[in-house]
């Protein structure tokens, strides 16, 4: 063997090492600055929403768990009260004047106080609450059942998106991009655990947590699950909504499909 | 000597000493084993990123705020210094500078998990550390689907992973040559010796999946199409510890994979990974000069 063809090996190797450590920390911020980079990035999520769907039926229902589960501390996390002057005269009178409105790709918009929705068919259920950060809690909800309210509301066929419209600004921004708002699908819209809770643990929804009124998605994760819901509104796409990505997080950089 | 050393070390031929190749690695397990590397790399920078998030372990269901397994935290000092905690099983550790307080992106002392250097990006930035995890996730699946179809059809787990009977029956030699750094030559170098065979087996068959299932047990969603999982692993906060604890087990492997790969033969053993062929040194010599 010669010493030149031990040198091109050579070579070779050492492109081949050095070609290793460009994927180093510089490298990958390099590449998820790029356009193309950013996209496949993204595409991951359309990947992980389709092999989740291949193997959760609908109807799958997310664990429940027992009274004695229960977290002895659940963390709120996001907004705590929303500034919002209507909504804090709302919350003054104990939400007697609250009205959650249902309009866009609906035959029947609605109005609906808290005593209607409270007479609609609920759904309570023990479960876990995964955020995004890591920890876990685990609390007790009832609310009316989403599935229902949309079919009171019956859906237009072009129906593809509920997005829930929220009173929370979460960040402070003169466009508007800064309220909390969220969307899901309609196979999520009508899974049976998918409720608008009033009630957290036994009692009146803490402001806190949402009150008057929040979503309970339970196979997503918790930022999906808006609180302080003001409006829903269904659509054909959300691309129309905040900066287009269907949510205040997913707006920045979060994915919309939150199973994972 | 120093010539020597060169010949048997770093000459890929071997030719001078009556060295011969042989072809060690089918290209699927080149492949998978450098498409692997890198996904283990972005999985674990952008698994401390996601760690960062909440830097604290609970052991259950839910999160017992109050008694983590392990966390990481940052608390001052009487001269109102910023001081890294770490906190294990109720012990408490100063980790400033490594752990819990580290310089940030700006050069000052900053409250983090692990330090920027160790995660992706190096900045706090949850949403992106997490789509680099799940992209390289979705990698090592697919790369680990490809090397255990042929792992199982092509026979290579058989022969080559499972040790032989003399294998074992030597096994305590086989730790003593080790600890000296002594490798075999010859007949015996043309396959893992018994301890390479047993820690690929480990790996292979149960660390990788114990961390790839500890992680699909963090999915809600798949949490409720296979709800066996969180008994399997005793619920997701568990599911995230043992995850954890697992990727740090594939670190340790990592760093005595490499070390073990430098002082055997660096040439020859990166030679093999990437052409497939690897260098037999004659029996009853050994290279080791001193």
């Amino acid at each position: 063997m010669s010493t030149e063809k031990n040198m091109i090996r050579r070579g070779f190797l050492s492109q081949a090492i050095v070609g290793l450590g460009l994927l180093s920390l510089g490298g990958c911020s390099k590449i998820a600055a790029t356009s193309w980079g950013r996209s496949i990035l993204h595409s991951v999520e359309a990947l992980t929403r389709r092999a989740q769907r291949l193997f959760l039926s609908p109807s799958a229902l997310a664990p429940e768990f027992a009274e004695s589960d229960l977290s002895p501390v659940f963390k709120a996390n996001g907004t705590q009260s929303p500034d919002d002057a209507h909504f804090q005269a709302l919350a003054a009178n104990n939400f007697v004047d609250y009205r959650l409105e249902i309009d866009g790709l609906v035959e029947r918009p609605a109005k609906l106080s808290l005593p209607e929705l409270r007479a609609l068919p609920a759904r309570e259920q023990i479960t876990r609450h995964d955020c995004v950060e890591g920890w876990s809690c685990i609390g007790k909800w009832k609310g009316v059942k989403l599935g229902a309210l949309l079919d009171s509301a019956g859906l237009k066929s072009n129906a593809r998106y509920v997005v829930f419209h929220c009173f929370d600004v979460l960040e402070k921004s003169p466009d508007g991009t800064g309220i909390y708002y969220e969307s899901i699908d309609l196979v999520d819209a009508f899974h049976p655990q998918t409720i608008l809770a009033y009630e957290m643990n036994g009692v009146t929804l803490p402001l806190a947590h949402g009150a008057p009124l929040r979503l309970r998605l339970e196979r997503q994760l918790g930022y999906k699950m808006a609180k302080y819901i003001r409006r829903i509104e269904v659509v054909e796409s959300f691309a129309g909504f905040g900066r287009g990505n269907g949510g205040f997080w997913e707006d920045r950089g979060y994915e919309w499909y939150a199973g994972i | 000597m120093e010539n020597k050393f060169l010949s048997t070390n770093l000459n890929p031929e071997g030719l001078e000493t009556g060295g011969y190749r042989i072809f060690r690695h089918p290209i699927l397990v080149r492949l998978t084993h450098w498409i692997n590397a890198i996904c283990l790399f972005v999985l674990l920078m952008s698994g401390l990123q996601i760690f960062n998030a909440h830097p604290a372990l609970y052991w259950g269901q839910k999160s017992d705020f109050q008694h983590p397994l392990l966390s990481m935290g940052a608390e001052r000092n009487s001269e109102n210094t910023l001081i890294g905690t770490t906190n294990v099983l109720g012990y408490k550790f100063i980790t400033t500078g490594i752990l819990g307080v580290s310089i940030g992106t700006d050069g000052r002392p900053t409250e983090r998990g692990f330090p920027g250097w160790m995660t992706l990006p190096a900045w706090q930035d949850l949403a992106s550390g997490r789509l680099w995890h799940f992209l390289a996730a979705w990698g090592i699946v697919f790369s680990l689907m490809v090397y255990f179809v042929n792992g199982f059809v092509s026979g290579h787990f058989w022969h080559r992973l499972v040790p032989t009977g003399d294998q074992l029956r030597h096994f305590g030699p086989s730790i003593w040559d080790h600890i000296r750094l002594r490798f075999p030559k010859g007949e015996e170098a043309k396959q893992y010796n018994v301890l390479q065979k047993l820690t690929y087996i480990l790996v292979i068959f149960v660390v990788l999946p114990v961390t790839v299932l500890a992680g699909f047990t963090m999915s809600p969603g798949l949490d409720a199409a296979f709800p066996q999982l969180l008994t399997v692993f005793g619920g997701r906060q568990s599911a995230r510890t043992i995850h954890f604890l697992a990727a740090s087990a594939l670190v340790l492997f990592f760093i005595v994979h490499v070390a073990l790969v430098l002082v055997s033969g660096v040439w020859n053993n990166m030679c093999s990974m990437i052409t497939g062929w690897y260098t037999i040194e004659p029996a009853g010599r050994d290279n080791r000069e001193h």
